[in-house]
């Protein structure tokens, strides 16, 4: 359904825009129907601009983003397009103009989308979108934002987007500020939508929710992709020692970090394992720098050869003696 | 002990009524215990944290005393309070990006802070400290803005316990940064402690797993009151309360899809505490809730260093 091919975004920096900054290079993958694609990267990768892109919030520099094989930007009507596809962010506290009640998210997808829509019929729509993120009308409708907690604005986001019917969501980081309690509710509502054919790009930074919801995963690291296939692959047997090291980082109940093999022996492993890219047939190689190890499994260069994984590993080690020191 | 808190009341004025905030809390760190301190967002653990070093105009010192080190702090008191700040108490603030003053290179803040303190120029200790925590000296030639939310928050900490405080509070320190960073910083706070420079911590934080990884020690707040305090393994491996144990259930982790098993969170909100039920606070949310919740549990000892308010934990 969503194709990116070779997209990349570069950024005018500096005082004049004299000079570029690459946010993104080079990435491509696709999102099906009801298929949850995760992003995962951590700040500067690039996971939030691609984001952006797709929802036409900013110009893609190179490559394309593709709607069912028709390019994006040509879509000239962006009305038409965000019937389509729409995003929800992370923080659901500022989508809403504290002076005015809540639902009024509600009442502007009708003047602008559904101007014809009867009054009656509309209630039962907004009502319908509302159960289906598993909020009770009776309770939210006619609140002010203040009344209402993060996770409840954020399900009338979601359930804002709903009404448009659409196809495509981007959620882009929109379980972070909710309370661990709340959190897994919608966390199990992206897997319901899902379930009912919509496509969902789900940018995070957090690798286990990532992983709780996805069918497929993207890595992503200064802007390209590290490693993307199916979820239990990419987890089970992660092949670029950069996803290895994020892995090893996320903070688990019942494991300690300190229970897990230290980690100057942990980048010695790394350093000996070879590059899966260039290890990788050369027919596999059948994206531009990504090597296909496993049916849908695609993996980058180890980051220059061999030795930028062993500069890697070195630079965690010498942070890490640091601060044992 | 280092720190005892005895029935800490702490409410913060609105223009609806007082919410009680923090509503009766007591416990104690010992000499050399790094605790967690978790909880919802409204759960009263950031206003603990507060209260410990600074009341803001709002909050309102209800009741309850804290005693650090045989001494007692004036809590309610802001100026008698300035000789315990950063000396005997600090803190590290939630949003440490924007603790740093934009327009001054962060050697000569530090210098006009420990100016202000009454403190000869410590520049061979403060490099000293800022290796210790990874970072190079030359940072004290930066200007805040060419470092990055990682190296930020380490100047910050290392500035925070200059002066060797016994009680280090470290508020949501590692809530806005990447995993990496957060293994970074978590293991920085670990280090203070046992280099000495500070007795004992207090960290606050929304993510068990995270806290899990660094804590002796566990204490679960809900809605202004104390629910469970543990041995961090203990809490979560075998919680008593069942606010923890919903709470610990719902926590994703790397390996678990929902296909397989699909986790649920807690039904319900947190009651208002504008003006909140009496009994336990937890007892609408509570599958075990039964006529006596009506009444408050004490926050009583079911196991040695284990104390839980819940009549069900006995």
């Amino acid at each position: 359904m969503l194709k990116l091919d070779g997209v990349s975004k570069v950024y005018r920096v500096g005082a004049f825009g004299g000079r570029a900054l690459t946010a993104v290079s080079g990435v491509g993958f696709e999102v099906g129907e009801g298929e949850v694609v995760s992003l995962i990267g951590e700040s500067g990768s690039g996971k939030s601009t691609i984001g952006r892109m797709v929802l036409r919030l900013t110009r893609v520099s190179g490559g394309t983003i593709t709607l069912d094989g028709k390019d994006i930007s040509s879509i000239r009507d962006r009305k038409e397009y965000y019937r389509q596809v729409q995003g929800v962010f992370q923080d659901p506290f500022s989508c809403f103009n504290p002076v005015f009640r809540a639902d009024r998210v509600f009442a502007m997808i009708k003047e602008q989308y559904f101007p014809g829509a009867g009054a009656r019929e509309w209630r039962k729509r907004v009502e319908d979108a509302l159960e289906s993120v598993r909020l009770d009308p009776g309770n939210v409708l006619g609140k002010y934002p203040h009344q209402l907690s993060g996770g409840q604005l954020q399900r009338m986001l979601i359930a804002r987007a709903v009404l448009l019917d659409i196809r495509l969501l981007v959620a882009d980081e929109i379980i972070s500020m909710l309370d661990a309690s709340t959190r897994i509710d919608v966390l199990n509502l992206l897997a319901d939508l899902r379930a009912r054919g919509l496509g969902i790009l789900f940018v995070t930074h957090d690798l286990s929710l990532g992983n709780y919801v996805s069918d497929r995963t993207v890595v992503l690291r200064d802007g390209k992709i590290a490693e993307m296939g199916p979820t239990p692959l990419v987890f089970g047997d992660p092949r670029h020692p950069y996803t290895r090291s994020l892995l090893a980082a996320v903070p688990r109940l019942h494991t300690k970090w300190t229970d897990l093999p230290a980690d100057g022996t942990a980048a010695d492993a790394a350093e000996d394992l070879p590059c899966a890219y260039h290890e990788a047939a050369q027919e596999s190689r059948t994206r531009p720098g990504l090597a296909e190890v496993a049916d849908g499994h695609f993996v980058a260069c180890s980051g220059g050869g061999k030795a930028a994984g062993a500069a890697l590993a070195k630079k965690t080690l010498a942070k890490n003696t640091k601060e044992t020191a | 002990m280092a720190l005892k808190v005895t029935d800490l009341r702490v409410y913060y004025r609105t223009l609806r009524g007082e919410v009680k905030a923090l509503d009766g809390v007591t416990f104690s760190v010992a000499d050399g215990e790094i605790m967690g301190l978790a909880g919802e967002s409204g759960s009263g653990k950031s206003t603990l944290a507060k209260s410990l070093i600074r009341l803001d105009g709002r909050m309102r010192h209800a009741g309850g005393t804290v005693e650090l080190d045989g001494r007692e702090l004036p809590i309610a008191d802001d100026r008698a309070m300035d000789e315990f700040r950063f000396r005997e108490v600090s803190l590290i603030p939630q949003y440490s990006m924007s603790a740093l003053n934009p327009t001054r290179k962060i050697g000569k803040m530090v210098g006009e802070l420990l100016a202000a303190r009454g403190v000869p120029d410590g520049t061979a200790e403060l490099e000293r400290r800022l290796e210790l925590v990874g970072l190079s000296k030359d940072v004290l030639g930066r200007y805040p803005i060419e470092l990055s939310g990682g190296m930020k928050q380490r100047v910050v900490m290392v500035v925070s316990t200059l002066l060797d405080p016994s009680l280090l509070i470290a508020d949501e320190v590692t809530s806005a940064l990447d995993v990496s960073s957060q293994k970074a910083v978590a293991t920085t706070l670990l280090g203070f402690r046992d280099h000495g420079l500070v007795t004992s911590m207090m960290v606050v934080t929304h993510d068990i797993s995270l806290v899990y990884q660094i804590a002796d020690t566990i204490l679960v707040m809900y809605a202004g009151r104390l629910a469970e305090k543990a041995p961090a393994e203990v809490l979560v491996t075998a919680p008593r309360h069942p606010y923890t144990r919903q709470l610990v259930a719902a926590l994703p982790e790397v390996g678990v899809r929902y296909e397989d098993r699909r986790l649920t969170g807690i039904p319900g909100n947190p009651p208002s505490l504008l003006d909140p039920p009496g009994g336990c606070r937890f007892r609408d949310r509570c599958p075990l809730a039964f006529e006596q919740c009506a009444e408050q549990p004490p926050f009583a000892e079911v196991a040695p260093g284990h104390l839980v308010a819940c009549w069900k934990a006995e």
